[in-house]
């Protein structure tokens, strides 16, 4: 939290932030869905959707209004409030985790310790998992509700996946923070803004190449997309788990997926690529400019951890659903494993 | 502040916890049990508890209850089948034990015994250092047996569940 001394304004200042960090998120989300288009329009020598406005930019808009627009469509035999909630479930997550996560240095201005995120929690990076591992409610009861095969299905497997791949997700982060020794996401990013040997940026990757590995094929799985997305796999299941939703309740399955990656792709900047860091160059003395600079430095790395997961889509073919569960249970699993203990045995030779 | 939200989120346990053993379809009844988990996770932030608090919402409502789910929608239970009450005797001594624990409860309370003496971290000081640092100290020095016990109870029972789960193999040659 602000420490401003002023109950009032360290209020208006969280409102504020909270604001800025959902506006910029949406924004994110809604030309995220253009951008997978545009590129998967790319790779595959395609034009994508270039009608609506200069460059297809307003896009998004019309999507939007025609979700708004469409009819609501309750299948008879669901059950209707949980059929309701489930969408929340999946949107409601992938935007509290912003919340944690800082795009830049603390400063001072006015007199006042200003913080580059709405909270600063001694648990942060629990904060995430925690709330990340709600989002399969979401897919579960979805996949239930709609009384339907397909979806059942759909619903079944995403539950199956999401906990078999949350292990290593959780245990890939380990090493990080035995290294660290904070659960702090704030702290977590001060420690690799030093500089190894004097010239190579001090960035958890460069320490922890093997959990980031585990962690960027964990997240993938989390976030139910290809080459993991056995949730939905629309050749077998026509659409898996939202096969029976329709107009802005599909949407919100959307957007929370698309939310979903960019709290992931955040969160692999922040644990190992430094998050606001902008290597050799110490940002606190900047001033406004370093303040500047970190925030681009944030968005770039975040930017490309994006892009990535397109590139990923429409590059690989899907698993197989047993090659997925031996995958994450026979090697990431150990290998997550081995990973703690190496980690270990070097901190103690190097103590 | 606190206090309100204190007993606001008391109450949501209660009445999720009687909604999670009073309603007839499974799926709602574990649903009712997430809100229960949830609500007891803000009553551990609220009394300062934050790691435990988010390791309540990580463990049993983000894992344990996503597999009871998993399981309650792999058996397809639609309909109850309502089993016919048990025998006078069971009835009587389930009211007889039940309204002890609830008196035995109550009267615990109204002592106020439970605040206890200050250990070696009392709220201020692991306000300080944070709650993860305060309990991993205690759980790997003062509490070092019982962890590792639990974690070896922990661990049999997982080898126990892999051998009845496993599928029964041909005799070899």
């Amino acid at each position: 939290m602000t420490q401003t001394g002023n109950i009032i304004l360290d209020v208006v200042i969280i409102v504020i932030k909270i604001v800025i960090v959902l506006g910029v998120n949406l924004t994110i989300v809604a030309y995220l869905t253009l951008a997978e288009r545009r590129v998967s329009a790319f790779m595959q020598d395609r034009l994508g959707p270039n009608r609506v406005g200069p460059a297809g930019l307003l896009q998004p808009i019309a999507d939007g209004i025609k979700f708004f627009t469409k009819e609501e469509i309750i299948p008879a035999q669901s059950s209707k409030l949980i059929y309701l909630m489930a969408p929340s479930f999946v949107l409601f997550p992938a935007f509290l985790t912003y919340a944690v996560i800082p795009v830049g240095p603390t400063f001072s201005a006015w007199g006042y310790s200003f913080q580059m995120e709405i909270a600063n929690l001694n648990i942060g990076i629990l904060y995430i998992l925690a709330l990340t591992s709600f989002v399969v409610y979401g897919v579960v009861l979805a996949g239930w509700s709609s009384n339907s095969k397909y979806p059942l299905i759909g619903g079944l497997r995403s539950a199956a996946q999401m906990i078999s791949y949350e292990l290593p997700l959780g245990l890939s982060i380990i090493g990080v923070l035995m290294i660290v020794g904070s659960l702090r996401l704030s702290e977590i990013v001060n420690f690799q803004t030093h500089l190894l040997w004097g010239f190579l940026p001090r960035w958890n990757v460069v320490l922890q190449p093997l959990g980031f590995l585990i962690f960027l094929i964990a997240a993938f799985a989390e976030s139910n997309r290809l080459p993991f997305d056995m949730a939905e796999a629309e050749p077998e299941l026509v659409g898996g788990y939202h096969t029976e939703y329709g107009s802005m309740k599909f949407a919100s399955f959307m957007l929370g997926e698309y939310a979903g990656m960019i709290t992931s792709a955040a969160l692999m900047t922040t644990l190992f690529f430094g998050g606001w860091d902008f290597p050799w160059v110490n940002e606190s003395a900047l001033g406004v400019w370093g303040i500047l600079l970190a925030v681009i430095a944030f968005s770039l790395k975040t930017g490309f951890f994006l892009f990535l997961y397109l590139w990923v889509r429409w590059t690989l073919p899907r698993f197989r659903y047993d090659q997925l569960m031996r995958l994450g249970w026979k090697i990431l699993l150990p290998l997550a494993l081995v990973n703690i203990v190496v980690t270990a045995i070097v901190m103690a030779f190097l103590a | 502040m606190v206090t309100v939200l204190l007993y606001l989120f008391g109450i949501l346990a209660i009445l999720s916890a009687l909604g999670m053993v009073f309603h007839r379809n499974p799926v709602y009844s574990a649903l009712f049990l997430v809100v229960t988990f949830f609500s007891l996770a803000s009553i551990y932030a609220l009394l300062g508890a934050q790691f435990l608090s988010i390791i309540q919402v990580m463990v049993y409502a983000g894992a344990i209850m996503v597999l009871f789910v998993f399981v309650i929608m792999l058996l397809n239970l639609r309909k109850e089948v309502r089993l016919p009450i048990g025998k006078p005797a069971q009835v009587i001594f389930g009211v007889i034990f039940g309204l002890l624990l609830f008196v035995e409860g109550l009267l615990i309370i109204k002592s106020g015994s439970i605040s206890g003496t200050l250990g070696r971290y009392p709220q201020a000081k692991v306000n300080v250092i944070g709650n993860v640092e305060a309990l991993g100290n205690l759980l790997f020095t003062k509490y070092l047996f019982p962890f590792e016990l639990a974690s070896i109870i922990l661990l049999v029972g997982m080898i126990g569940a892999i051998i009845l789960g496993r599928k029964k193999m041909p005799k070899e040659l």
